[in-house]
């Protein structure tokens, strides 16, 4: 591409500039930052986005994956290969370990580990002494999500308060904990599903293989179309069916839910989700089904 | 390439508590076919749930447990909506006196206030109120939904009554522009499409209206540019960049610029916007740049064209105070402007803004949600606008050094309405 100006404003351009202020800001402020990544198409924006903030000195801070052991081989590749291609370096917090050390019960291999997380992470956090945690979360997912402020406050619980939260006021972000407190810093805030698309489009980016359409095994539960594998064993009335598939969101292997597609393009995605008449959390997501404030819940308990 | 180009339009909603203005944004959203069956069917259930008819679209945006079961936005919720030309970021605010400080959260970045008045109970207090902390964090353009007009069989002289107590208030806040458009949010009439129920009505539907406005502000493209440096970014072969975020006017290369508080004249030798080379970068880009003078600049010095900001130790300032414990003056707090943090104190406090008479009043403190002139000395150079001029470089906001909370929003100079 040529490098033209363009005077002209640009949605994409606005979003990418917001975000790398944020991303600048908190590393200037904060002591020790961690970049949450959990190899999905959000954390993966996040980590492109990060190189570029701080291009060419390597990022200023560590990136981390909470592994809850139920991930998909694919993402985990991408995973690796994301922390080489960037130059991070990536810690690997394990739930596993928390689930042997007796921090967390054991949900049983088909049980969920998605609230599992949150003590993997907060225990992850105090360890390595972080004080601030970038995350890929977007306004458009959850209710709950929509009302967070862009730096969101965290006490030395790892607690939420979504009744007392900091007033944040232009893009003055103010980063100051006390030791023992941390703050999540969201810079995706302001992005939708189909913003993420689109810049993952312009930007050429890598993903893991499973986001583009490909055929799979798959069976049907609880009203989604789960991936046949170590994570999903067949029960005897379930019939196994090859579905040309792909995943709008990446979490456990045992709860998410592969879409019907054929999109097996950048540009076929975009067109796909520009149209879609179902959300990404309600399409694909069992962990968000719970209840009607499953997500705001979990946020204060300390979940991503 | 399947990628449209859309500009960004901030908007806040503003009004009273149960004028509807979550129900006109649930109403925006969902005849704009921004929200997915899942989430409407969400909706239903708890509307159902909790007694409350069929579809109550106000619990589209309050989405906090706490908000559901008493009824009332507590927090600011952010919407997304997107027309083929436009991004809108919509922050649907809350009511409430005691959550001004997450109105004013909402209202701080906003292009345009949405407001939403009920017909039958005209302006009230609340809405003023709101009016005027959006005239004061330097929002120019209102847009008002006179709302409930199926409560009045669509009287067009009730519409007009209240159009003429908006008008007023309008006038008084110096907003630039003030369209006011008769709604029901609750049947959707006049809010994507014109409605047949009002045929004396001949302007435009709220969406057409938030599609129509100038999405920066108009006031403020003439000004200079600044960029406050966040990072300083080492090239390989030793050369320095300066990033951050533009504001106020457009640089581009080439441009002669002044490094402040320093004062050192230099020019602009590239301009790159996420490793891009690009010839201009306007307000909102994150650009990192490169200056032909070798200077040992960093975090908290500001590139500035002409006309140049102020470099200065002591201001007068508009504060929105919101501390639980009173401000007074010879408080000390850490102060955070643009990309600098200095201890400060508040060295006298120059009266109380009073905004049912928009006039100033004497007091000797500010409690939680009042809004006073005082004057600010700080420990260390800052480089300011006015407000006014310049929203980025002319806020600052006030810290608690124990507790860290953010206990006040300030804006340098003036309310513009005094």
């Amino acid at each position: 591409m040529a490098s033209l100006s363009t005077t002209q404003t640009n949605h994409l351009d606005i979003l990418e500039s917001h975000a790398l202020f944020i991303l600048r800001e908190v590393a200037a402020e904060c002591e020790r930052p961690v970049l949450l990544f959990s190899g999905g198409k959000d954390s993966a924006v996040l980590l492109h986005l990060a190189a570029k903030a701080f291009a060419p000195q390597q990022l200023p801070f560590p990136i981390m994956h909470v592994d809850t052991g139920q991930n998909f081989d694919e993402v985990l590749a991408y995973r690796d290969w994301a922390a080489e291609h960037y130059g991070a370096r990536l810690i690997i917090a394990s739930v596993q370990r928390s689930i042997d050390q007796g921090r967390v019960a054991d949900p049983g291999p088909m049980g969920s580990r998605n609230r599992l997380q949150s003590v993997t992470l907060l225990d992850a956090i105090t360890d390595n002494k972080f004080d601030a945690a970038f995350g890929g979360a977007r306004r458009d997912e959850d209710k709950a999500r929509a009302k967070e402020r862009i730096l969101s406050f965290r006490d030395s619980f790892g607690q939420w308060d979504p009744k007392a939260q900091r007033p944040e006021l232009w893009n003055l972000y103010q980063g100051r904990v006390n030791p023992g407190e941390h703050l999540r810093a969201f810079p995706l805030s302001d992005w939708t599903e189909l913003d993420i698309w689109q810049y993952i489009e312009r930007e050429e980016m890598k993903l893991p293989t499973i986001y583009f359409a490909h055929e799979r095994e798959v069976v049907f539960r609880d009203g989604m179309w789960l991936a046949v594998g170590r994570f999903v064993e067949p029960q005897p009335s379930e019939s196994v069916e090859a579905k040309t598939v792909r995943f709008r969101t990446v979490g456990d292997a045992n709860c998410t839910g592969a879409v019907l597609s054929n999109a097996a393009t950048l540009a076929e995605i975009v067109t796909e989700v520009s149209v879609a008449n179902v959300s990404e959390r309600g399409a694909t997501r069992a962990d968000d089904k719970f209840s009607e404030t499953a997500m705001e819940d979990r946020k204060r308990e300390g979940y991503f | 390439m399947s990628i449209e180009t859309k500009d960004v339009l901030r908007l806040a909603t503003i009004g009273s508590v149960d004028d509807g203005k979550s129900t006109l944004i649930g109403r925006l959203l969902v005849d704009t076919r921004q929200l997915f069956d899942d989430q409407l069917d969400a909706v239903a259930e708890a509307s159902e749930r909790r007694g409350v008819g069929d579809l109550d679209l106000s619990f589209v945006t309050d989405g906090l447990r706490a908000e559901r079961e008493q009824g009332i936005t507590i927090d600011v919720a952010y919407r997304y909506a997107a027309t083929p030309t436009r991004k809108f970021i919509i922050a649907d605010c809350p009511g409430h006196v005691q959550y001004t400080r997450n109105m004013a959260t909402g209202a701080s970045t906003a292009d345009l206030a949405l407001a939403v008045v009920d017909v039958a109970t005209g302006l009230k207090e609340q809405t003023r109120r709101h009016l005027c902390i959006a005239a004061l964090l330097g929002v120019r353009n209102l847009v008002v939904a006179v709302n409930k007009m199926d409560r009045v069989e669509w009287s067009e002289a009730a519409f007009l009554a209240v159009g003429d107590q908006i008008a007023a208030v309008s006038n008084e806040l110096g907003f630039a522009s003030c369209e006011v458009i008769p709604v029901s949010a609750l049947l959707g009439d006049n809010v994507v499409d014109r409605s047949g129920a009002s045929p004396w009505y001949r302007g435009r539907s709220v969406l057409e209206a938030l599609e129509a406005t100038h999405a920066s502000d108009p006031s403020t493209t003439a000004q200079g540019a600044r960029l406050p440096i966040q990072w300083v970014l080492r090239q390989n072969g030793g050369g320095r960049t300066y990033a951050g975020m533009v504001n106020g006017g457009t640089f581009h290369v080439g441009d002669k610029v002044t490094l402040l508080p320093a004062g050192i004249e230099t020019t602009i030798s590239a301009l790159r916007l996420g490793g891009a080379n690009r010839v201009d970068a306007y307000a909102g880009l994150s650009a990192d740049i490169d200056l032909v003078a070798e200077t040992d600049a960093g975090r908290g010095d500001m590139i500035a064209s002409e006309p140049l900001p102020t470099v200065t130790k002591e201001f007068d300032a508009t504060i929105c105070w919101f501390g639980e414990k009173p401000m007074t003056p010879g408080q000390r707090f850490r102060l955070k402007h643009a990309s600098r943090s200095t201890p400060a104190r508040i060295v006298q406090l120059d009266g109380l803004v009073d905004i049912e008479h928009l006039s100033v009043g004497s007091n000797d403190q500010l409690t939680v949600n009042e809004i006073g002139l005082a004057k600010i000395a700080c420990a260390d150079s800052l480089v300011v606008d006015e407000y006014q001029v310049n929203r980025a470089t002319g806020s600052f906001v006030l810290i608690d050094e124990v507790t860290n909370a953010t206990v006040a929003a300030g804006m340098i100079g003036g309310p513009s309405f005094l």
